[in-house]
């Protein structure tokens, strides 16, 4: 079974967000990178399906010398391979979608998976702009994926409960948190990792679709209307939502 | 112009964000003019009626047995195919689980831009630029589409839904003509959650963290909840502790919620659970520590014990309920 997983290099979770001085972009001083936290799900779930079935991995970003650091991680965690699709400068998804789906195409793989979502741009579309491209079943946002041969049965979230879904490989599937606990990479793998090969394959040039215009941080000024525990300061909060804000 | 406007309407299922894509286009109408195509799929027609009081006049009711059980290749080819014969110049959907599956894949047919879960639209002389939560709301970017075909999702729960009556509904059957070979994933089973409202739907939510120290206390939670119809929430840390089910963590790694209300309960205010919930109308926090970060993004706070404030609280409010 031949898995490729789809990597992205997003900003740590606890990164305070500063607008870059192209009013554009963010800031990237002091700001640690990891890998995508809902790619982590998805390489774990390819590896574990790996394990069960042979076959190999292979993790794949779009990206810069950056992205070779990320890539790493996947390696340490057990991915066998790892392709970087150079490109520089600003892209958006669609970019990034007909590149992994250009590879994707001469690699044939069993089995694509990715992130739900990139925590940078939050934009859930790459799968489908995947699925589109190469003409493959998808499912998004899993928790649950049964393989028997050639049948799959995947679980999906959706507002109040879950989707059962469907389908055949080849496939795509997005994964979301629940699907598995991502194991940690030990120390020799890390260091193994190092030493491993990347390949390396230019990326083919698109327009953007989208242009970014500009980017600011929101700025909600809050009532800080703050009490303490009595009687009376509960009752004083419960008549403020019930006739400041008219809530409830 | 031309807009189509995808109401995740399947059969008699019409929820809420249908009424808030429905709003949006003809605001949208208003200042330009517009043709708008609602879209539902096997509708139920006498449910469609609803779409009159939010200034819906012609439904496009896509209609194929294989679309009985949601596929989103056999929905998206359908509605490519629909979408083709109008030319539309914007198409919007929900940026729900459906619509994100969907918007996408409709980009990628027209080769157009697309942008997701937008929260607000500016429209410039003609020129539309459509704003975006980026780092789970850390920031928003003002962005513009370039191809001529545009694609949006909109974040439920942010365009309020307005009543604009019409006397008429014109509802156009479009037979699909897709093969069983287009549905290529289907939905075979739906299980509900019973009786609980999502959070990504609720106007309200009380969010419980690791303060509630326990997973049996949140019944004090979920009481709070039902008076308030409102859904239960919970911080990452209770939720790892598997106190609480994946669906309703809130955060950058969680879900990215909007209510009317977001009541925070024993929850410190890390910045990866402000991330999924800042956006919110009102902020109320209950925590016994009074530098607790999550007072400083609150309107309302009580300082103190949630065991002995959540009760009285509850009762109060059932007071107000009546
Ligand atoms: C990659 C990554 C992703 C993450 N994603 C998310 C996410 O999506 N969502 C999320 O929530 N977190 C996320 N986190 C975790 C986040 O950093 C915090 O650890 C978590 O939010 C803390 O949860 P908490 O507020 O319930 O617990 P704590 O931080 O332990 O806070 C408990 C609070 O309860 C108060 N308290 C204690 N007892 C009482 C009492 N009796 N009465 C009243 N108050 C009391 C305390 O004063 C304290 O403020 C993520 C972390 C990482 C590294």
């Amino acid at each position: 079974m031949n898995i490729l997983v789809a990597i992205s290099r997003v900003p740590d979770t606890t990164t305070k967000i500063i607008v870059g001085s192209d009013g554009k972009t963010i800031d990237n001083n002091n700001v640690k990178f990891i890998l995508n936290p809902y790619d982590e799900f998805a390489l774990e779930e390819a590896l574990r399906l790996k394990e069960k079935n042979g076959g190999n991995v292979t993790a794949i970003s779009v990206g810069n010398d950056l992205n070779t650091e990320t890539l790493r991680n996947a390696l340490a965690m057990g991915a066998d391979n790892a392709v970087l699709i150079r490109a520089e400068g600003e892209f958006d998804s669609y970019f990034v979608a007909k590149n992994i789906a250009d590879y994707a195409a001469k690699s044939n793989p069993d089995i694509i998976f990715l992130g739900k979502q990139s925590i940078d741009f939050d934009s859930l579309q790459l799968p489908s702009y995947l699925a589109e491209f190469l003409n493959l079943p998808l499912v998004t946002i899993v928790t649950k994926i049964d393989i028997n041969g050639n049948e799959v049965t995947a679980e999906r979230e959706i507002e109040g409960g879950k989707e059962i879904v469907s389908t055949t490989l080849p496939c795509i599937f997005s994964a979301q948190k629940g699907l598995n606990n991502p194991r940690y990479p030990k120390l020799p793998d890390i260091m193994k990792a190092k030493k491993k090969p990347i390949e390396e394959i230019q990326a083919i040039s698109i327009d953007n679709l989208i242009e970014i215009i500009k980017m600011e941080i929101p700025s909600r000024s809050r009532l800080n209307k703050i009490f303490g525990n009595t009687d009376e300061d509960i009752q004083n909060v419960v008549k403020l939502l019930h006739e400041e804000a008219k809530v409830i | 112009m031309n807009i189509i406007a995808y109401l995740d309407f399947n059969k008699n299922e019409l929820k809420k964000v249908a009424f808030e894509v429905a709003t949006l286009a003809n605001q949208i109408k208003s200042q330009t003019n517009a043709n708008i195509f609602a879209i539902g799929i096997n509708v139920d027609t006498e449910k469609a009626n609803e779409l009159k009081d939010y200034g819906i006049e012609k439904l496009i009711n896509i209609k194929s047995d294989l679309l009985d059980k949601y596929s989103s290749d056999a929905i998206a080819n359908s509605l490519f195919q629909f979408a083709q014969s109008i030319n539309p110049d914007l198409l919007i959907f929900p940026a729900n689980s459906h619509g994100l599956e969907l918007a996408p894949r409709i980009a990628a047919k027209f080769n157009a831009g697309y942008v997701s879960d937008v929260i607000d639209l500016i429209d410039d002389n003609g020129n539309l630029y459509f704003k975006k939560p980026v780092y789970a709301g850390k920031s928003i970017i003002t962005t513009q589409i370039k191809s001529s075909v545009k694609v949006i999702s909109i974040r439920p729960n942010v365009f309020t839904a307005k009543k604009n009556p019409t006397n008429s509904l014109d509802i156009q059957n479009f037979e699909s003509n897709i093969s069983i070979n287009e549905v290529k994933a289907k939905v075979i089973d739906i299980n509900k959650n019973i009786g609980k409202l999502d959070v990504k739907e609720a106007d309200i939510i009380v969010s419980g963290g690791r303060g509630m120290k326990a997973a049996e206390h949140f019944n004090l939670i979920e009481e709070l909840a039902s008076v308030l119809g409102a859904a239960t929430g919970a911080s990452r840390a209770v939720v790892d502790d598997g106190w609480r089910p994946h669906s309703e963590q809130v955060g950058q790694t969680g879900k990215t919620v909007s209510p009317t209300l977001y009541i925070a309960c024993g929850i410190s205010g890390a910045i990866q659970h402000l991330a999924g919930m800042s956006t919110s109308k009102y902020i109320f926090a209950i925590n016994k520590d009074k530098d607790a970060p999550i007072f400083k993004v609150a309107d309302y706070g009580l300082v103190g014990d949630v065991f002995d404030i959540l009760p009285k609280l509850t009762e109060e409010i059932k007071k107000i309920k009546g």
